[in-house]
């Protein structure tokens, strides 16, 4: 039976680009945009991506049952890959919005750059936007054929902080040392969107898509 | 070892052909913008940059059709601008596959505009476009105004206070063009460029005027810039992005090279 790998839907933004990048790298898999929880629960795999403000995310995916649908993937032991806010959305919680309670998959929490000086005291600018290094924090099937400080593209005001280092599958520096990906068991999350990050984020969905956790 | 600069190529695009004419030696159609954009996206370009100049209504449905296209096919950051005037602009650009959206004349029209696109989109997808010109004279501190209508234009506005305003407003970069420069190869105005860049929070691509690699240089390192936006050298090949990438990388910049 074709595998199908499930992209959720929560109306925050664009989909277009995760699933067209998958699609690009898919053999014989089915990528299936869907806001269905059951749908989510049903499929092999799911991706978890999402752009836009935290409180909106968290409340879309409680409103719609979708934050129980992630719990029973996460359970199920089928791979997750958390994007961006998808990442975020995973974390304890975040200080975003006056601070929201988030799913908890992972310890840690989701923090405001804030007022940084870079390295010849300059104010860094926030979002931190653009191609920025990936220090694999371990050996992971995920970063298969990815070499360790490869660029990723970053757009992003908040990130994470106080993740167990056992967690940290990756670190970025902007400012100050950050969980670029996060990973446990069957759950790998990115800050960077791989779908935007060219070869090496290419790389990445394919590696996600074989990944037998 | 970080965050590295961006070079952004920038495709004026009519009706869903590449207009100003792209001169690749081997390129089989350089009017397709998504030949154009792949080609881009192999030379190594950070981020590419959408310039929409279709003047009639239908034309519209031709640009997400092509920006659709482009999104399919090219794994690197889209930016689309021109003529977008609404939120439904905005969510349908989006949903064809752009990352971010420029805005430009209907900011200035009005500047409610952003703070809604930003609230209902995000700050990472909007980027507000700045069209700036000297109006200062020689003996004066520099002072720069807001103008629309391609430089034509002027608005009254103070581009410093504009570009703070904007990001007040939740614009998440600023995209800045010299229309003093712009098209003559004379490099970035360094001095507008360092007075926006030390203003707002955000990123801040550089554009207008590039004629040379030592340009892009000195927009990042003079100018702070954190992006170098450019067309015409780029289209008619005078140099690739890869011979950019080294230049600024062996001047000192940080780029992405792999």
């Amino acid at each position: 039976m074709t595998e199908v790998v499930a992209v959720i839907d929560y109306g925050m933004g664009n989909l277009h680009s995760a699933s067209k990048a998958l699609e690009k790298v898919a053999s014989g898999q089915t990528i299936l945009i869907t806001s269905d929880p059951d749908q989510v629960r049903a499929a092999d795999r799911v991706v978890f991506p999402g752009v836009g403000a935290i409180r909106d995310c968290i409340a879309v995916l409680r409103d719609t049952g979708l934050d129980q649908a992630i719990h029973d993937v996460v359970a199920a032991g089928k791979p997750l890959l958390g994007i961006c806010v998808g990442m975020q959305a995973l974390l304890a919680r975040s200080e975003e919005n006056n601070g929201i309670d988030c799913l908890g998959v992972f310890s840690g929490q989701v923090s405001f750059f804030g007022e940084m000086l870079g390295e010849t005291g300059n104010k860094l600018k926030v979002p931190h936007m653009g191609w920025n290094q990936v220090q694999q924090g371990m050996a992971h099937p995920m970063w298969a054929g990815i070499a360790d400080n490869a660029r990723f593209y970053f757009v992003h005001s908040y990130c994470a902080t106080d993740v167990p280092e056992s967690d940290v599958a990756g670190y970025c520096d902007y400012g100050r040392r950050f969980a670029a990906a996060v990973t446990r068991d069957n759950v790998f999350a990115v800050q960077f969107h791989p779908e935007k990050s060219a070869d090496a984020g290419l790389t990445l969905l394919e590696n996600f898509l074989r990944w037998q956790p | 070892m970080g965050l590295a600069k961006r070079i952004i190529p920038c495709l004026d695009v009519d009706d869903g052909r590449v207009v100003k004419g792209v001169q690749f030696v081997d390129i089989r159609d350089a009017g397709d913008p998504v030949e154009v954009a792949k080609r881009y996206n192999d030379a190594g370009a950070d981020e590419i940059t959408f310039l929409d100049i279709t003047a009639s209504h239908e034309g519209r449905d031709t640009t997400l059709h092509t920006v659709e296209q482009i999104a399919s096919q090219v794994f690197i950051p889209l930016t689309v601008g021109g003529g977008v005037r609404t939120l439904e602009d905005i969510r349908n650009l989006l949903n064809a596959g752009a990352d971010k959206v420029g805005i430009n004349s209907a900011a200035v029209h009005n500047p409610e505009f952003v703070r809604e696109a930003a609230e209902r989109f995000g700050s990472q997808c909007i980027v507000v476009a700045i069209d700036a010109k000297k109006v200062s004279a020689e003996s004066e501190p520099n002072r720069w105004e807001i103008f629309t209508h391609g430089g034509r234009k002027p608005t009254g506005l103070d581009a410093v206070e504009w570009a703070k305003r904007m990001t007040d407003y939740g614009a998440g970069e600023i995209l800045l063009t010299s229309m003093d420069r712009d098209g003559t190869k004379n490099g970035f105005d360094i001095a507008l460029t360092r007075a926006i860049s030390d203003a707002v929070p955000v990123p801040v691509i550089a554009s207008g005027g590039v004629g040379n690699l030592q340009h892009l240089v000195d927009g990042v390192i003079q100018g702070g810039a954190d992006a170098v936006l450019a067309a015409s050298i780029f289209h008619f090949a005078e140099y690739t992005v890869a011979d950019a990438k080294r230049y600024m990388q062996n001047a000192g910049v940080e780029m992405r090279l792999d």
